[in-house]
């Protein structure tokens, strides 16, 4: 069909064509096409990045009520009163959750993702404008549907960002589970939604949109974390949103799909034959790839920025797509290491130890070939470069603890202590987060046309490093002498009296640590109005971001597509004019 | 400026192009079209593209859900009256209607592809009529779209009725876990249909609202490959609901 048509296709590029074409891409004018149901994917972008903003101080405020009522249990608190233990429990889900989707999956991919994916490619846009536009859409209504389970009767759930069942399941199994729970799945569920049209987004524009000598292999790493990112949402979201889909069902349309005969509070429930597990292995298909989802984009800046603060060429550019590949293939196969303690088949789980360990490997090659290209290097500690340092020894320490719980007789000890809880913690939360940071100082210029404060950056770098390893690090020790996760109150059990001092430091590291993100946010908006002028190419990186103007036009380069000759990392080039060579310099094709 | 040595690729920007992975180099560079409007054929191949890719997120849904009724059936429960394990998976009667509606969806997707032959050609002639002088007689006399919009209507309003005759036998959702499995897969595939509905629809108004010819092509075009998986999909839940037990 397609080739006996295709003829008659290739004769229709019509004036009419052209001419509607063109208007759809024209600059749009009024406030509301232009800054909210903005098709320009840099717009989206910016939404995206201030959504995820909103969501990161809801998580964090929820997280410091958690830490606060960790040391002073019985504390009154000014218009929140006593916090209860299931409204611990409320904490510990709406905390994970928020930060878990609508910041580590929202801010790195569809913040950064969208704003730079098109630039970087030479593209004018996304592949889909409109559906990019659906995409942000249908997430900032998750995000307020999320919001909205706090408001409910019952309040919001407490069944913690996994959902397990039957707890999850069962409306009557505690208070938040009735139409706050409804609301979290709805919302969960809109997000896959919004996830799945942004991955094929992403998958379609980079490999049909990029600009004419822009090989896969020439393209920046960033680019390719975001693409292998947005293949593993393609490829798990759907199976969280399967999962949701049968969460819901089991909650009001009377299945047993998750839930056996159960007994809560005296009472039978209505359902029987259902296995817990089923979720637990749909979740987890979704959940392991999740973390990568969250953790590639910040790996893909990080060698960006490393090289290019370097001024060395990524050492092993192959090395590290490749590595990206094999991690994002291996997270698929390791969903098991979540269910060591759910009752396994010890060949299961000796099966998935050896392949989570295996991660291991493509991982430690990441490491040392930032370290490769650091090494020797004429390094410029550049606000944005002491963030992607920072990234790298979150992400060997946070990430040296994996190989430990992937163990099945080190995990059962260890399951559900607050080691777990330091573990995921640096690796998934705060490494991404420093890709974030480092990613909001690198682009600002090109974002806003100012540069961030460089004082006001550095002192947000070091309360956060150390700050945060003040929180994360002291977790491990605790969860290793004992301290179990989601217990709302510790502090009257015997065997964990010592760990209170611990605990204290934890929690007044973690006030400091968010006291210290009012420089950043200072920072942020005084300089998109008071910042220095950014000229076009700041950082004197090679990159197509850097070739068109700052902030750039609504096409991006200004009606032509610029031509690529040169891979990525050119810096330090012998023999060049300069000591970095832009991808789009046509003068380097001489010498071949 | 002749001595040194790019380090990732050195290969000739003239040969290597993004957007074909190697191939000819996208149509819309160098050939003096604009850098924002690319012709049809680079639209085309985008949009199904794009659709290819949605595809696998769809097909990820129905793996999943296949793995659960796969592993649901070995599954047994534990039977508070006789204390002890027993299997309860009760095959569930399909209704024979359901073989009607597979061959309705089967022959929506020829008239689908129909569809698209015949708005191809009204896009091709469009463009003859468009010069002075010339008019062409519009001689097709069914509207294929139109025709795959009703039988697609027909396929959903049968898996309804389906549904009542499962309910009225007894097998209603809640009813065993085999016949939960049946509304599930049935569901969610006519949910994911009524999309492809949707889209016609649209293809179909494309004329009234002032759509180009092409556009309304490649939405065509995109929702016939669209429908054909449906149907495949289709195909596949019944051998699956049939014969897996």
């Amino acid at each position: 069909m397609a080739g006996g048509t295709g003829g008659g296709e290739t004769i229709m590029a019509t004036r009419e064509f052209a001419a509607h074409e063109a208007h759809a891409h024209a600059a749009p004018q009024g406030f509301i096409r232009k800054w909210v149901f903005s098709l320009d994917h840099k717009v989206i972008g910016l939404q995206y990045y201030f959504l995820a903003l909103t969501a990161v101080f809801v998580g964090m405020f929820l997280s410091l009520l958690m830490r606060i009522h960790l040391i002073w249990p019985n504390i009154h608190l000014p218009l929140l009163g006593d916090i209860k233990p299931e409204t611990y429990l409320t904490l510990v889900t709406m905390h994970g959750t928020i930060m878990v989707f609508f910041v580590l999956t929202t801010a790195p991919q569809g913040g950064f993702g969208n704003y730079f994916l098109p630039i970087q490619i030479g593209a004018a846009d996304m592949a889909f404008p409109v559906l990019n536009m659906l995409s942000f859409w249908v997430t900032a209504l998750a995000f307020i549907v999320m919001l909205g389970a706090f408001f409910v009767t019952g309040g919001a759930p407490l069944h913690g960002w996994t959902g397990y069942p039957p707890l999850s399941a069962v409306p009557t199994a505690g208070p938040g589970e009735g139409a706050g729970a409804d609301l979290w799945i709805i919302s969960i569920a809109l997000f896959c939604i919004g996830a799945l049209m942004s991955a094929l987004n992403f998958i379609t524009t980079t490999l049909d949109m990029r600009t004419k000598g822009m090989s896969m292999m020439r393209m920046p790493l960033t680019c390719w974390a975001w693409f292998i990112t947005a293949i593993l949402g393609l490829l798990a979201f759907g199976v969280l949103f399967s999962a949701g889909i049968l969460l819901l069902l089991d909650r009001n349309a009377g299945t047993s799909f998750y839930v056996p005969l159960t007994v809560f509070s005296g009472q039978v429930v209505a359902h029987k034959g259902g296995s817990p597990l089923l979720w637990q292995h749909l979740f987890w298909f979704f959940g392991h790839p999740e973390v990568y989802i969250a953790i590639l984009p910040a790996m893909g800046l990080c060698s960006q920025l490393v090289s290019v603060f370097s001024r060395k060429p990524i050492f092993g550019y192959k090395a590290m797509v490749y590595a990206m590949l094999s991690i994002g293939l291996l997270g698929f196969m390791v969903w098991g290491h979540h269910m060591f303690m759910s009752g396994m088949s010890p060949y299961s789980a000796f099966a998935f130890s050896i392949m989570t360990m295996a991660i291991g490997v493509p991982s430690a090659i990441k490491t040392f070939n930032w370290l490769g290209t650091l090494w020797g290097g004429r390094i410029r500690l550049a606000s944005p470069m002491l963030f992607a340092i920072g990234f790298v020894s979150l992400f060997v320490s946070g990430g040296i603890s994996g190989p430990f719980l992937a163990q099945p007789t080190l995990d059962i000890p260890l399951h559900d202590t607050a080691f777990v809880t330091g573990h995921f913690h640096l690796i998934m939360g705060v490494a991404s987060i420093f890709g974030i940071f480092a990613a909001t100082y690198y682009w600002f210029p090109k974002m806003f046309g100012r540069m961030m404060n460089e004082s006001l950056a550095r002192l947000h770098f070091w309360f956060t490093f150390v700050g945060t390893y003040c929180i994360f690090m002291p977790m491990h020790y605790a969860g290793m002498a004992g301290q179990p996760r989601r217990y709302s109150q510790f502090t009257e059990l015997h065997y964990l009296e010592k760990l209170i001092p611990l605990n204290t430091f934890i929690t007044f590291a973690a006030f400091v640590t968010i006291a210290a993100q009012c420089f950043f946010v200072f920072n942020l908006f005084w300089s998109m109005k008071y910042g220095k002028k950014a000229s076009d190419n700041p950082w004197e990186a090679t990159t197509l971001e850097w070739t068109t103007a700052t902030p750039p036009p609504h096409d991006n380069f200004g009606g032509r597509a610029p031509t690529v000759y040169n891979g990525p990392y050119e810096y330090s080039v012998p023999g060049a004019p300069r000591d970095y060579v832009m991808q789009s310099d046509p003068t380097t094709v001489a010498a071949h | 400026m002749a001595s040194y040595t790019p380090t990732v690729s050195i290969d000739d920007p003239a040969t290597t192009t993004g957007a074909n992975g190697g191939g000819s180099p996208p149509s819309w560079v160098g050939d003096g079209d604009d850098f924002n409007s690319p012709p049809f054929n680079a639209r085309l191949r985008r949009a199904r593209l794009g659709l290819f890719v949605g595809v696998v997120g769809i097909v990820m849904i129905f793996v999943s859900f296949t793995s659960a009724y796969i592993v649901r059936q070995g599954l047994p429960t534990f039977d508070s009256r006789t204390n002890s394990l027993v299997h309860d998976w009760v095959p569930v009667p399909l209704p024979r209607l359901l073989l009607v509606n597979t061959c309705v969806l089967l022959i929506s997707s020829f008239t689908i592809a129909l569809a698209r032959r015949q708005a191809a050609r009204n896009a091709a002639l469009t463009q003859v009529a468009s010069i002075p002088g010339v008019s062409i007689r519009g001689d097709e006399k069914i509207s294929w779209l139109a025709l795959t919009v009703v039988l697609g209507l027909t396929f959903l309003v049968g898996q309804g009725m389906a549904w009542r005759e499962l309910a009225a036998g007894g097998f209603y959702i809640s009813a065993t876990p085999s016949s939960s499995f049946v509304y599930l897969l049935t569901g969610m595939h006519g949910a994911h249909l009524l999309g492809g509905v949707v889209a016609l629809l649209i293809a179909g108004l494309a004329s009234l609202l002032h759509r180009p010819a092409q556009s309304q092509l490649i939405l065509l075009d995109v929702t016939g490959w669209y429908w054909h998986f449906m149907a495949v999909l289709w195909v596949y839940i019944l051998i699956l609901l049939e014969f897996v037990h």
